[in-house]
């Protein structure tokens, strides 16, 4: 375009190109903020919807009663409460050493080459469905012998192993150098360092990654029903050899029923671990920036 | 010196013979413990093949790669067929992948360049919290209350404008159908697409956007030109992420895909998947084959679930390695 055929008088105003890119601009804004409030909408209606029908099924006695022998209103769901804390304990208790020791062979002992084999194991074991981790635990525990309560603790620990090994290796690497090497000038043997030192400075991010993984194994609900899930109404005292009764089960099972008192137990059971979900969360969070903020400062 | 004094230099004790043993012991025992449990991690993974493939045995004996194109599902009658499964988890996944792709992407660029830094602090956790929704109370609430209003008015209205097409056919159940739970799905994977690509976004290098922006872009030409490109690589790994979430969801698509074993163009038929197929039907298994037949399914499962992951994982690496070259 040469200087001559511009109209240096004309107004500046947007010419129907810049208009017409000014309209595409706008358009993906709003296209990507309705995306953003819809996702926050549908996590409203849920939670939402769980309340509503949840609430008016929770009274002390459901949260303290067995539920009713035969069917039928009435009762609660407070061995699948004491089953689910159980399961999920044993659970934690294995897989939290493995986890943190797995993090530690990770930032602190392993070349780059195991290190590679083993966060690709990490990352493998993360992403494989949750009812294939139930079947090998079948396959394991349970095939020719009796559902448990320990196999239950397997399966989720599994799940839980590399959530925890991720955020603890995250918050290992995050200690700051200098802390190592000022162990190192004072003599103190790498073990004890590591013990002493690295560890304790990032211990707000392993708890955080184990609460969230225990968040998480709370809900599970595939593998626990291969392994775990045909109980009575009680929790037997015998972890290792019968089936602990359990929330996400009992949810599952009452959902696939077809009477309305059975889905009001189920809301009920669904608030009971919503909640125990949410609220771990939010405060894994909130734990999570403090640490964070505490450890690179 | 004090007169008289007598200077005693005496072998101080060495820095601790039994010192130095604890520290030894300590050293190998961490070590030790440490090695063994990232080579249990391995180990499970290994023994997982090995307990698929040997639950899976007498199947794959009867059956061989046939399974997978074999359509007919009688466990009465001892007959077993994987195909009316891999299609409900084709189209399942499918569904849920086209939907949650582009609205992933488009809350991690909200999140990344649109909000403002105190929505930004509570949305983006207030997504993350989607995902930590149970499966099983998204499944309750799939067939309690999103199934009866998908077959009142969402599925009527696609039926009456699009039913030309073959997948929009005629409602034919309750609620419980594929289109369903492909829509629980969705919601399922939707945070984790969303949550990668956001901090994807967030790595593309300001300068390059400034750059961009004082050439007189505006924001969605700075995306579509500058943000989008440079992460291609990334978002492609996230979406892979989300399809092995997709492909292997069990307990919310049991509830409500309504268990159906025939192979239909219309999405608002009854349908399974492998893995919700595995969920509705281990417990009740009628015998040995029953059950090694879901152990076929199972490992077909694995199959998948690692070949997504390493897919995304070598998509995932190539873009660390581009954006490190690049900088």
């Amino acid at each position: 375009v040469s200087a001559a055929e511009i109209d240096f008088t004309a107004p500046l105003t947007a010419s129907g190109n810049l208009r017409r890119r000014r309209v595409v601009n706008l358009l993906a804004e709003s296209v990507a903020t309705v995306a953003a409030v819809a996702a926050v909408a549908v996590l409203g209606i849920v939670v939402a919807g769980v309340v509503s029908r949840g609430a008016h099924a929770i009274s002390l006695d459901f949260l303290t009663k067995d539920p009713p022998l035969f069917g039928g209103p009435g009762g609660g769901i407070a061995p699948a409460i004491v089953g689910t804390a159980l399961i999920v304990a044993v659970a934690t208790a294995i897989a939290m050493p493995t986890g943190v020791l797995v993090a530690i062979f990770l930032t602190e002992f392993a070349g780059p080459r195991a290190g590679r084999v083993i966060r690709l194991a990490l990352d493998v074991l993360n992403g494989l469905p949750s009812i294939v981790i139930g079947l090998f635990v079948f396959g394991l525990l349970v095939a020719g012998r009796h559902q448990s309560g320990l196999a239950g603790s397997l399966a989720l620990a599994i799940i839980m192993v590399p959530l925890i090994a991720r955020a603890s290796q995250e918050m290992l690497l995050l200690v700051p150098q200098h802390l190592r090497e000022a162990a190192d000038a004072l003599g103190v043997s790498r073990w004890r360092s590591i013990v002493g030192v690295v560890l304790p400075a990032a211990l707000g991010g392993i708890v955080t990654g184990t609460v969230l993984a225990v968040a998480r194994a709370a809900g599970e609900t595939a593998p626990v029903l291969v392994v775990c899930s045909i109980f009575g109404n009680q929790v037997t005292v015998d972890f290792f050899g019968k089936a602990i009764p359990n929330i996400p089960v009992s949810i599952f099972t009452l959902s696939q029923a077809a009477d309305a008192s059975a889905f009001t137990r189920a809301w009920g059971a669904a608030l009971v671990l919503l909640t125990f979900i949410l609220l771990a969360n939010i405060g894994a969070r909130a734990l999570l920036a403090r640490s964070r903020r505490r450890i690179t400062r | 010196m004090v007169p008289g004094a007598r200077l005693v230099v005496r072998p101080r004790p060495r820095a601790g013979r039994g010192v130095r043993r604890v520290d030894r012991v300590g050293e190998a025992l961490l070590f030790g413990l440490c090695v063994l449990a990232a080579l249990a991690v391995t180990a499970v993974i290994v023994d997982i093949a090995y307990q698929l493939v040997h639950g899976a045995q007498p199947a794959i004996a009867k059956y061989g790669l046939g399974f997978l194109s074999d359509s007919a599902w009688k466990p009465n009658f001892h007959i077993f067929g994987a195909a009316p499964v891999l299609y409900g988890t084709a189209v399942t996944s499918a569904m849920a992948l086209l939907m949650a792709t582009p609205i992933g992407i488009a809350i991690g660029l909200y999140l990344s360049m649109l909000a403002p830094r105190a929505v930004r602090g509570v949305v983006g956790p207030l997504v993350e919290m989607l995902a930590a929704i149970p499966s099983v109370i998204l499944g309750l609430w799939g067939i309690l209350v999103l199934a009866p209003f998908v077959r009142a008015h969402l599925e009527p209205w696609l039926h009456a404008h699009l039913g030309a097409l073959a997948i929009f056919g005629d409602p034919q159940t309750s609620g419980s159908s594929v289109f369903t739970a492909g829509l629980i799905l969705t919601v399922m994977v939707v945070p984790i697409i969303a949550s990668v690509s956001r901090d994807l976004f967030l790595t593309v290098p300001q300068e390059l956007q400034d750059g961009a922006a004082a050439l007189g872009a505006t924001r969605w030409e700075v995306v579509r030109g500058i943000v989008l490109p440079s992460t291609a690589s990334g978002v492609a790994a996230a979406a892979f992420l989300g399809l092995g979430r997709a492909l292997g969801e069990a307990i919310a698509v049991t509830q409500v895909i309504g268990a159906g074993s025939a192979v239909h163009a219309n999405l608002f038929a009854t349908g399974d998947t492998l893995a919700s197929r595995i969920a509705s039907q281990f417990q009740g298994a009628i015998g040995k084959l029953h059950i090694a037949a879901l152990f076929y399914l199972a490992l077909i499962l694995l199959v998948f679930g690692v070949f997504t992951n390493l897919l995304a994982q070598w998509i995932g690496h190539r873009f660390d390695t581009r954006t490190a070259v690049a900088r």
